[in-house]
C-alpha cells in the first residue's frame, strides 16, 4: 500500500496547481505516440502471427508516428476493449484513440472528446447466400434475419424493415459468433451487422464464396479516430494526418513515387503537401515534410486501405463509400494552401 | 473356535487336521465382471448412472477425438487448407501463432531472456517441489531473493540488455509471471494479515480488517479497472507505475487478502493447547509460531492454499480487460486474423487455452494432495 501511495500523494500536489501540457508536447517529450487500438479487428487492428499490429486504424497511427516523429515505429499500441476506449482516452492514457469507433452526436458532445475525419464510413449491411440471388436488401420480404440481440444492429433492421412495410422474421442470439453460426447452419436467410464486420465474418463461413454481401447499407456508422476535447492543436495533426493520405492519392502520390515526386513534381499542390512550397507543417507545429514522411511510411489512404481490407486481402471489401469523391466516394479533403 | 473343543470333549465328531483347499472365489465376484458388479451396477440406481454415464461419454468422446485427432488438419499455410467441410482442428493456426501464444510482441532477438528466465523459475521451483533433492534451503534463498531481482533484469533489461516495455509481453509470459508473483507474494502476506487479524493489537487487527475486508470487498475487475484508468487520473503521468506492474499489485493484493482468510482459518483450527503448550515451554511469540503454529496451521489448509493458487491462475485471464496480452487474450486476438479465420480456428484456439489452463491446475491439485498425504503422516484429517 505504501507503495501506491507515494507517487499519489506526490501527483497529488504536483498537479494539484499544474495544468496538464499540451497533448503534442507530452508526445514529444515522450518520444513515441499511445494509440488506442482495438484488440483484434481483422483489417483495422490485430497483431498478425509475427505480432507485428497491422490494420487500417493502425496504420492512422503509424502515419501520425511518421508526421511527428519521422519515424512510424515510434507509436506504442494499447489495445482497449469497446468498454475502456473513451474512458482510456480521457484518463490521457492514449494520445488518440483509432479503434473503429462510430462517431455519434451523444459521443461527440457528452463525453469530452472530438472526432477527427472519417477514416471508414461503415454502415449495417446483410450477407445473403449467393444462390438467393438477391440484389438489394428490400428484396429480403419475409426473410429470417440471423441479428446479435441488444445492439443498434437489432434497431436498424426494425427500422429498415418497418420503413420499407416489409415482413421479416428476426432470430436473435446473445453474440456474435453464435449468430454467425447459426446462419452458417441455414437457420436464417440472411445475417446482418456492420459491414466491415460481415466481411470478416464471412471467412468463418464453412463455404465463404457461397455468399455474398448484398451493397444496400441500411445505417450510418462513421468510424474515425477520436482526441480529448479542448486541445485543438493536436486535433489539427489528427484530422491532417487523415487528410495528407487522402490528397496523396488524389495527386497520385504513392510510397513508392513519394520521394521521386518531391523533388521533380512541378504540380504546385504536390509541392504544397510534400512541403517543398509553403511552410505548411509550421502551423501543425511539425517539420515542413510531415505529409512525405507520412506517405513513405504507410502510403497515400487508397494503398492503405488496399493493403488492410481491400480486395486483394482475404476480407475483400470494395472501396464503395470510402472511394475519393472524384471517384462517386465520400472521402474528400479540405485543400491543403 | 469353541464349538470344535466343545465337540473334543463329547469324543465324538470329526476333527479336520489339514486345512480345507481353497475354493477360487465365484466367477461373477472377481476380475473385470466382479469389478464391474462391485462398482458399476452394485444396485438399481448405481446400474443407472453408469448406463447414463456411458451415454454421456458416447455422445461427447467421439466428436472430440473427430474434431481434434482424427480429422484434424496438421499441414498447411493459411486458412485455405483449413476450409474443410468435416468439423477438423486447424493446427497450422496454432503453429504459426504458436510463438506469440507464449512471448505475446517480446522482441524476436531477445526471446533467449524470457527462455532462460523460464529456465530458472521452473527448474528452482522443480528442485523445491520435489521431496528428494538435497539443499533446499539454498535453492529457497535463490528462488525467493536472487531469482526475483534476476528475472526482473533478463526479462525487463538492464545492464547492456535492451530494455524490453512490458507493453511487448504477452502470452503464457505474462500469464505465469502474473501468477507466479501473484503467489509469491500473496502467501506471506497473507500469512502476516492473518496474524494481524488475531493480534491482540488493536491498531494492527484494525489495519489487517480493513485490509482484507476493502480487498474481498471489491471485484477484480474493479481493481485492474481503477489502476488502469483512475490512477492515471491522480498521478502524473511520468510518476504512474507501468501498466503491468499495476496489475501485478492489483493482483497480488487482492489474492492476499483471500489468502489471509484460508490461513486464518488454519490458525483458528489449532487446539488452545498448542499455544499454551508453546507457551509453557518457554518460546517467544516468533518461535511459537515458525516451529509450533504455522507448520501445522498451514498443512491444515493446503486444500484451501491451493485453491486460492488455481483460482488466481485463472483470474491472471481478467487482465485482459486492462489491455494486457496475456495468454488468452493473446489467442482470443488471433481468432478474426484474416489469414487464419476459418469456422473451426476458434475451436481449435480455445480448445489449446483449456489444456493449457486444465494441464496446469491440475497439476498444482496433485502436487497439493501429494503434499497432503506425505504430511499426514501422525494424523489425517
Amino acid at each position: 500500500m505504501k507503495f501506491k501511495l507515494v507517487p499519489l500523494a506526490a501527483g497529488l500536489v504536483l498537479s494539484a496547481g499544474v495544468a496538464h501540457a499540451a497533448t503534442l508536447d507530452d508526445v514529444k517529450a515522450r518520444g513515441s505516440l499511445n494509440c488506442g487500438s482495438s484488440v483484434s479487428l481483422a483489417g483495422f487492428g490485430q497483431p498478425d502471427d509475427k505480432g507485428v499490429w497491422k490494420g487500417l486504424d493502425v496504420d492512422f497511427c503509424r502515419a501520425m508516428a511518421a508526421a511527428i516523429f519521422g519515424d512510424a515505429n515510434k507509436v506504442k499500441f494499447v489495445p482497449l476493449s469497446a468498454k475502456d476506449r473513451f474512458t482510456a482516452l480521457q484518463s490521457r492514457e492514449v494520445d488518440v484513440l483509432a479503434r473503429n469507433t462510430t462517431w455519434t452526436m451523444s459521443r461527440d458532445t457528452s463525453l469530452g472528446l472530438q472526432f477527427g475525419p472519417v477514416n471508414y464510413y461503415d454502415g449495417q449491411g446483410f450477407i445473403v447466400r449467393k444462390k438467393l440471388n438477391l440484389a438489394k436488401a428490400e428484396e429480403l420480404a419475409g426473410a429470417t434475419v440471423c441479428v446479435q440481440t441488444g445492439t443498434t444492429t437489432e434497431l436498424n433492421l426494425a427500422d429498415f424493415f418497418r420503413s420499407n412495410n416489409l415482413k421479416y422474421e428476426p432470430v436473435v442470439f446473445a453474440d456474435a459468433d453464435a449468430t454467425v453460426k447459426a446462419y452458417d447452419s441455414g437457420r436464417c436467410d440472411a445475417f446482418t451487422t456492420d459491414a466491415s464486420g460481415l466481411y470478416s465474418e464471412r471467412l468463418k463461413l464453412t463455404n465463404p464464396a457461397d455468399h455474398v454481401v448484398l451493397p444496400t447499407i441500411i445505417s450510418k456508422e462513421p468510424l474515425g479516430p477520436a482526441w480529448r476535447q479542448g486541445d485543438n492543436p493536436w486535433g489539427n495533426i489528427v484530422k491532417w494526418t487523415h487528410y495528407a493520405m487522402l490528397t496523396a492519392e488524389e495527386l497520385g502520390v504513392t510510397q513508392a513515387n513519394v520521394d521521386e515526386m518531391a523533388k521533380s513534381s512541378a504540380n504546385p499542390d504536390v509541392k504544397r503537401l510534400l512541403g517543398t512550397e509553403g511552410k505548411f507543417g509550421e502551423g501543425l507545429g511539425l517539420p515542413n515534410d510531415w505529409a512525405l514522411k507520412i506517405i513513405k511510411a504507410v502510403g497515400n489512404y487508397g494503398e492503405a486501405f488496399e493493403r488492410n481490407v481491400g480486395e486483394k486481402t482475404p476480407l475483400g471489401i470494395k472501396r464503395g463509400l470510402n472511394a475519393l469523391w472524384t471517384k462517386g466516394g465520400l472521402q474528400y479533403a479540405p485543400p491543403i494552401r | 473356535m469353541s464349538m470344535s473343543s466343545d465337540m473334543n470333549t463329547m469324543g465324538i465328531g470329526f476333527v479336520r487336521t489339514e486345512q480345507a483347499p481353497t475354493l477360487s472365489p465365484p466367477a461373477s465376484t472377481v476380475g473385470i465382471i466382479g469389478w464391474a458388479r462391485a462398482n458399476l451396477f452394485s444396485g438399481p440406481v448405481n446400474t443407472l448412472l453408469t448406463l447414463v454415464g456411458i451415454l454421456i461419454i458416447y455422445i461427447i468422446v467421439p466428436p472430440v477425438w473427430n474434431f481434434f485427432i482424427a480429422n484434424a488438419i496438421t499441414v498447411g499455410k493459411d486458412r485455405t487448407e483449413c476450409l474443410v467441410e468435416i468439423p477438423g482442428a486447424c493446427y497450422p493456426y496454432l503453429v504459426a501463432r504458436f510463438q506469440q501464444f507464449i512471448y505475446g510482441f517480446y522482441p524476436e532477438a531477445e526471446r533467449w531472456r524470457v527462455n532462460l528466465t523460464a529456465l530458472l523459475c521452473f527448474g528452482s521451483v522443480a528442485w523445491l517441489l520435489i521431496p528428494a533433492t538435497p539443499r533446499k534451503s539454498w535453492m529457497a534463498a535463490f528462488f525467493f531473493v536472487a531469482f526475483p531481482v534476476l528475472a526482473y533484469i533478463l526479462l525487463s533489461g538492464a545492464f547492456g540488455l535492451p530494455k524490453v516495455a512490458t507493453s511487448l509481453w504477452g502470452g503464457m509470459l505474462v500469464t505465469f509471471v502474473i501468477s507466479i508473483v501473484g503467489i509469491v507474494v500473496s502467501l506471506p502476506l497473507g500469512i502476516l494479515l492473518a496474524l494481524g487479524r488475531r493480534s491482540k493489537l488493536p491498531l494492527v487487527k484494525l489495519f489487517s480488517v480493513i485490509f482484507i475486508e476493502f480487498w474481498r470487498g471489491v471485484p477484480l475487475i474493479t481493481v485492474l479497472f481503477m489502476a488502469k484508468t483512475m490512477l492515471p487520473l491522480f498521478v502524473p503521468e511520468h510518476l504512474a507505475p507501468d501498466q503491468l506492474l499495476r496489475a501485478l499489485i492489483g493482483v497480488a493484493l487482492f489474492s492476499a487478502a483471500y489468502m489471509a482468510e484460508v490461513v486464518r482459518g488454519g490458525l483458528q483450527a489449532m487446539p488452545k493447547g498448542q499455544y499454551e503448550g508453546a507457551d509453557a515451554l518457554g518460546l517467544s511469540y516468533p518461535q511459537k509460531l515458525i516451529f509450533i503454529i504455522l507448520p501445522q496451521a498451514l498443512q491444515i489448509v493446503i486444500p484451501g492454499i491451493v485453491n486460492t493458487f488455481i483460482g488466481l491462475f485463472k483470474d491472471t485471464s481478467l487482465v485482459t480487460i486492462v489491455g494486457i496480452f496475456d495468454f488468452l487474450a493473446s489467442i482470443q486476438s488471433s481468432l478474426t486474423d484474416p489469414v487464419w479465420a476459418t469456422p473451426w480456428t476458434a475451436f481449435t484456439g480455445y480448445g489449446f487455452a483449456a489444456l493449457f489452463y486444465f494441464v496446469f491446475c491440475f497439476g498444482m491439485s496433485r502436487y497439493s494432495k501429494f503434499m497432503e498425504e506425505r504430511l499426514a503422516r501422525s494424523h489425517k484429517r
